[in-house]
């Protein structure tokens, strides 16, 4: 860039001579003492910085650190060195994993596709509910009734993982000689949704309904809780806006469609983003609770496989190698879809 | 004047209470279940008469359970857990978030990405897990043997709400606080005095975010407490779980009441701290969401 004497001196009209500009000069000065500069403002505003160092130390040692722990991915494992003194084994781990076609590259594939299968069910089916949901709140024009919906429906998103894994267990158990199989099954028997011994043999004890299982507590669990984002983008509907509609002759299906939903399609776009970008992020701990040696088939996910290889087992490079995959697409996806959204509605997560 | 309602509106209403007032009895229908089952008799649990309404009411399950000092023992170190890692994770949570939210703090977008860095990728299950084995040597080291601490202080941190207080703290205009300096208050006096008291509903519903999943807080717990003194509740629970659902384990039982009906009393005691609170917190939850918007 060619740089002219005007950008940096001005003419004096006293002196009848040119001198530097004065603000050019502190910018010299910052530029030459950058550094200096930092130092200065920083202990000019050290308490500042101060409260940012607990924060800051609480990342880097748990979930920095870790980070570097993945270098064992790239590297013989040993019981007893640390991760900086052990050999470089190269992407050996990786090749065993994606196209060795041993065993265990088989499973690894499985546990991939699970990962996805179960996230994008809960994406097609997960994702409309908590919307139709908060359609159906703003019906209820009672506040006792509708306070009385929502108390009820965001009591799930409250009970751990434990709790509720533990509850879906009793209620799906199998049966034995002396007790009978829960009662959640026997309801689906009655109504011919399942036969006697699939419902004696016990749910979580079969692959094909591991799924199913996993989608529809994943439901119960977060639709009343993220219905509430919905609603509030509903209730901040203008109520002119329906009246003009109605005025106009349209009827529900009508309002629906051109008053409610293009209201709520910016917050519909915003929640879509975060999912697609937890695509590959699914709760390992609630699959953990649920599946079992009979499930893997269909309900074994990356990280369970991580932890059943990597915490149970002792391949812990192999395990964090598989993870490190998923993650590192997971990241990508986030990172995509923000990028798409930013460009297509200028509607951006981060 | 009260327009009738047409057709399709009137439809869609009652669609909407039909399916409102279904999914709210699911909702609670596990729970109430539950408490039934954890009260009825031995016959009537296992052979899956309780439906609904608790037969042949017993409390024996509850009374073994009472008397268990392992379960009062976990109960003390999930309120433990649960009061200092909130403490804990709001006291960094708080500060940072203040510090985050000044416009003058130098490299204040790499300070950002650092923490949003984090909800974008995680080293994984087993990275983490050496890494807290070695966080729980330097622990021992200097001489914190209670493995509850390394659950207090390691873990349950969490970006999204260090972003949720940031974003609050942001919204306080900054006249009030140009006001305090003026009038000679130090940094830590704007943050107490008008910073914190100006977001308030936000901080209980951070604070709240983190109560709930440190009390929810199962997997690290069980991975790192190796003592079995120091096990949260949701711990025990699984345990118990594991060990009552056992078809050998339980051949010799011959109690009066079902081993599923300590477990479902255990459900049911773990329930009832956060069913009493309930009430009161669910309206920041729902406050809590809606300022849920990320920015950087």
């Amino acid at each position: 860039m060619k740089v002219n004497a005007s950008d940096y001196l001005v003419y004096d009209q006293l002196s009848n001579s040119y001198r530097e500009d004065a603000e050019q000069k502190v910018r010299d000065d910052v530029e030459k003492h950058y550094w200096l500069h930092v130092g200065r403002t920083i202990a000019k505003d050290w308490r500042l910085y101060i409260m940012l160092i607990p924060m800051l130390l609480v990342f880097l040692f748990w979930r920095y650190f870790p980070m570097y722990e993945l270098l064992g991915c790239f590297k013989v494992a040993d019981q007893v060195l640390p991760v900086s003194k052990q050999l470089f084994s190269g992407f050996s781990y990786f090749k065993e994993l994606l196209i060795s076609g041993k065993p265990i590259s088989t499973e690894f594939w499985r546990a991939l596709r699970n990962t996805f299968i179960l996230s994008f069910y809960g994406l097609c089916f997960g994702f409309p509910f908590p919307i139709i949901l908060a359609l159906f709140f703003n019906e209820v024009k009672s506040n006792v009734a509708r306070s009385v919906y929502q108390v009820l429906t965001y009591l799930p998103k409250f009970l751990s993982t434990v709790v509720m894994t533990t509850l879906i267990t009793m209620l799906v158990k199998q049966g034995a000689l002396t007790t009978s199989y829960g009662v959640l099954s026997q309801f689906l028997e009655k109504i011919g949704l399942i036969s006697h011994e699939t419902a004696v043999a016990g749910l979580l004890n079969q692959p094909q309904f591991f799924r199913g299982i996993y989608e529809l507590s994943g439901i119960w669990e977060t639709a009343g809780y993220g219905s509430i984002v919905y609603f509030a983008a509903i209730i901040a509907i203008s109520p002119t806006s329906y009246e003009a509609a109605q005025i106009d002759g349209a009827n529900k299906m009508a309002q629906m469609k051109y008053v409610v939903l293009p209201s709520i399609l910016s917050t519909i776009v915003i929640m879509l983003i975060t999912r697609i970008g937890s695509l590959l992020s699914i709760g390992y701990e609630k699959v953990l609770l649920l599946y079992n040696q009979n499930t893997y088939v269909t309900g074994d996910v990356v990280s369970t496989f991580a932890q059943r290889y990597g915490l149970q087992g002792a391949s812990k490079g192999l395990a964090s190698a598989a993870e490190m995959m998923n993650n590192v697409i997971g990241m990508l996806l986030v990172i995509g879809a923000n990028t798409i959204s930013r460009k297509a509605s200028n509607v951006s997560l981060y | 004047m009260k327009r009738r309602l047409e057709t399709s509106e009137l439809i869609f209403k009652i669609i909407s209470y039909l399916f409102l007032t279904m999914f709210s009895i699911m909702c609670l229908y596990p729970l109430v279940f539950a408490v039934s089952a954890s009260i009825s008799g031995r016959q009537a649990v296992e052979y899956s008469q309780v439906v609904l309404l608790p037969k042949n009411i017993q409390f024996d399950a509850f009374k073994r359970m009472f008397s268990d000092n392992m379960f009062w023992n976990s109960y003390s170190n999930t309120l433990f857990i649960t009061l200092y890692g909130t403490l804990w994770a709001m006291g960094y949570s708080i500060l940072g978030g203040y510090a985050l939210s000044k416009k003058r703090l130098l490299f204040r977008k790499t300070f950002n990405f650092f923490l949003v860095f984090t909800m974008w990728f995680s080293a994984g299950i087993v990275p983490q897990y050496l890494n807290y084995l070695n966080t729980k040597a330097v622990f021992n080291g200097i001489g914190i043997m209670d493995d509850k601490w390394l659950v207090v202080i390691a873990m349950g941190m969490a970006a999204m709400n260090i972003i949720l207080l940031r974003n609050a703290f942001e919204g306080v205009p900054s006249e009030i606080e140009e006001a305090a300096i003026v009038d000679g208050a130090t940094e830590f006096q704007v943050l107490s005095k008008v910073y914190i008291p100006m977001s308030k509903s936000t901080i209980a519903t951070v604070a709240l975010f983190f109560a709930i999943s440190r009390w929810n807080g199962y997997f690290w717990a069980r991975q790192m407490i190796t003592n079995q003194n120091e096990h949260p509740l949701m711990v025990f629970i699984r345990l118990k779980l594991e060990e009552y659902t056992d078809a050998e384990a339980m051949a010799g039982w011959n109690e009066t009441y079902a081993s599923d009906s300590v477990v479902y009393a255990l459900i049911v005691c773990s329930i009832v701290p956060i069913l009493i609170i309930y009430p009161f917190i669910q309206k920041y939850f729902a406050k809590g969401v809606n300022v849920g918007g990320v920015k950087e």
